[in-house]
């Protein structure tokens, strides 16, 4: 059977890793390549790269480091932050991504889905939500959480599905940064809707949270970023204590 | 010196990479004088396979595939292109393999595409030399060969178990992406360099 997928998420500023600390400022972290291959080398089963580069400039040079990513690490891994285009998404393909992750631009234009799907196939492309709960109903917003849009959470996903999405990569705006686990219920449902693979991401604060989120949550994998960085748990850790849960993993 | 050929049918890099990471030398062809004359020869593939096989046919490269006597390694599309006939797009392949390539069903507890990754049973080739049975490979396919006298690595997803390579003569083929899979990847395309 496939195994549950453990991705670690970096954040990348001009070419550097960066992390958000208490919701001030950033801080450099590391180098983007050599972090990804001590993942891949402790297990990571794939990575995700979230270019948060806000210039021009700084996105050219994310394009070059997804080139020497491609050329570092021997594992899978998706580039998100930026792709508002067909052209975005082929820029990434040839500088040898092996899928990209949109959001904003999906919900300005949820044809672009299709496009890229059509181009490249339905794995390339991972449809990221961020959704927030507001009066009982969950809806996807942009800009970091900040904008609330009229799509509902599993309509939206659906319909990213419909269109040609290969996985759906879902954050809880209101878990994400809180450690405190996340909403595994409503996980469950999203597993539930959809026939493609869900990637949970934001909320983690223990490897129970990650346990619970792919056996209560059913989600095929789990992102996550600072427990990572920050060593609070390693991939090794983490594995051996999902695989004692009986979740399978690739150890 | 490794051939890898280059019919048209997407990204290579990744596969170039990975030659890349293991220090061996590697050109990207479509000649079949230069296929020939290579130590080995790698057959890539992502896409459809009914598109693949119609640009192999048009290069002229369907006679040069199956002439080959020198170790030859078919990756994902690749490796069903050499089977005898795929579902996607009911097209007629080169026959090397004695196997079919059919569509997944999706069903609860197997989802399609199949993708992520997944353990390796049955290993019965040099291929596979120091990995352990129920090694884990990287996936991303939504067809696959079925079991065959040619099988030598299975794979299970959901109630289907399908071929995860197969051999015949001079000729493997992986389902799976060596140049994906960690350091089991590595092992296996190290096993077909020093073939």
């Amino acid at each position: 059977m496939v195994t549950k997928r453990i991705i670690p998420c970096l954040d990348v500023k001009d070419g550097n890793v960066v992390k958000g600390v208490n919701f001030e400022g950033l801080r450099e972290v590391g180098d983007a390549v050599e972090m990804g291959i001590s993942y891949a080398a402790e297990g990571a089963d794939e990575l995700v790269y979230l270019d948060i580069s806000a210039s021009h400039e700084g996105r050219k040079t994310f394009v070059e480091l997804v080139r020497r990513i491609a050329e570092g690490i021997n594992i899978p891994f998706t580039v998100g932050g930026g792709i508002s285009s067909l052209d975005d998404a082929s820029r990434m393909l040839d500088a040898g991504a092996d899928k990209i992750s949109i959001n904003s631009a999906a919900i300005a234009d949820p044809s672009l889905i299709g496009k890229i799907a059509g181009k490249y196939g339905n794995q390339f492309v991972v449809c990221a939500i961020d959704a927030k709960c507001m009066d009982g109903v969950w809806r996807a917003t942009t800009h970091g959480g900040r904008i609330l849009t009229d799509k509902e959470l599993m309509s939206w996903a659906k319909e990213a599905q419909e269109r040609g999405a290969g996985e759906i990569l879902f954050t809880s705006m209101d878990h994400d940064g809180t450690k405190g686990g996340y909403p595994c219920e409503l996980y469950a449902r999203l597993c539930e809707e959809l026939s493609i693979p869900v990637i949970a991401s934001g909320g983690a604060g223990s490897a129970k949270d990650i346990a619970d989120v792919l056996t209560i949550g059913r989600a095929d994998a789990a992102l996550a970023a600072s427990i990572f960085h920050f060593r609070e748990i390693s991939i090794p850790e983490l594995k051996k204590e999902l695989y004692e849960c009986n979740i399978n993993v690739r150890l | 010196m490794i051939a890898i050929i280059d019919y048209g049918c997407g990204n290579l890099l990744s596969v170039e990479n990975a030659l890349k990471r293991l220090e061996c030398e590697y050109i990207l062809t479509a000649d079949p004088a230069e296929i020939i004359a290579a130590d080995k020869v790698i057959l890539p593939g992502v896409g459809n396979a009914a598109e693949a096989m119609a640009n192999i046919r048009e290069k002229g490269l369907a006679e040069t595939i199956r002439g080959l006597r020198k170790p030859v390694l078919g990756i994902c599309v690749g490796m069903q292109l050499m089977c005898l006939d795929s579902q996607e797009g009911d097209v007629e392949c080169l026959g090397i393999f004695d196997a079919h390539v059919k569509k997944f069903e999706a069903t609860a507890d197997a989802k399609v595409p199949h993708m992520g990754w997944n353990s390796l049973g049955n290993l019965d080739s040099r291929l596979f030399r120091g990995l352990k049975s129920g090694s884990c490979v990287y996936f991303v396919h939504s067809y696959y060969a079925d079991l065959c006298s040619d099988t030598i690595a299975t794979c299970r997803h959901g109630d289907k178990l399908f071929s995860a390579a197969l051999k015949y003569e001079n000729f493997y083929g992986t389902q799976f992406h060596p140049e994906k899979s960690g350091s089991a990847g590595e092992a296996i395309l190290k096993n077909f360099i020093g073939l």
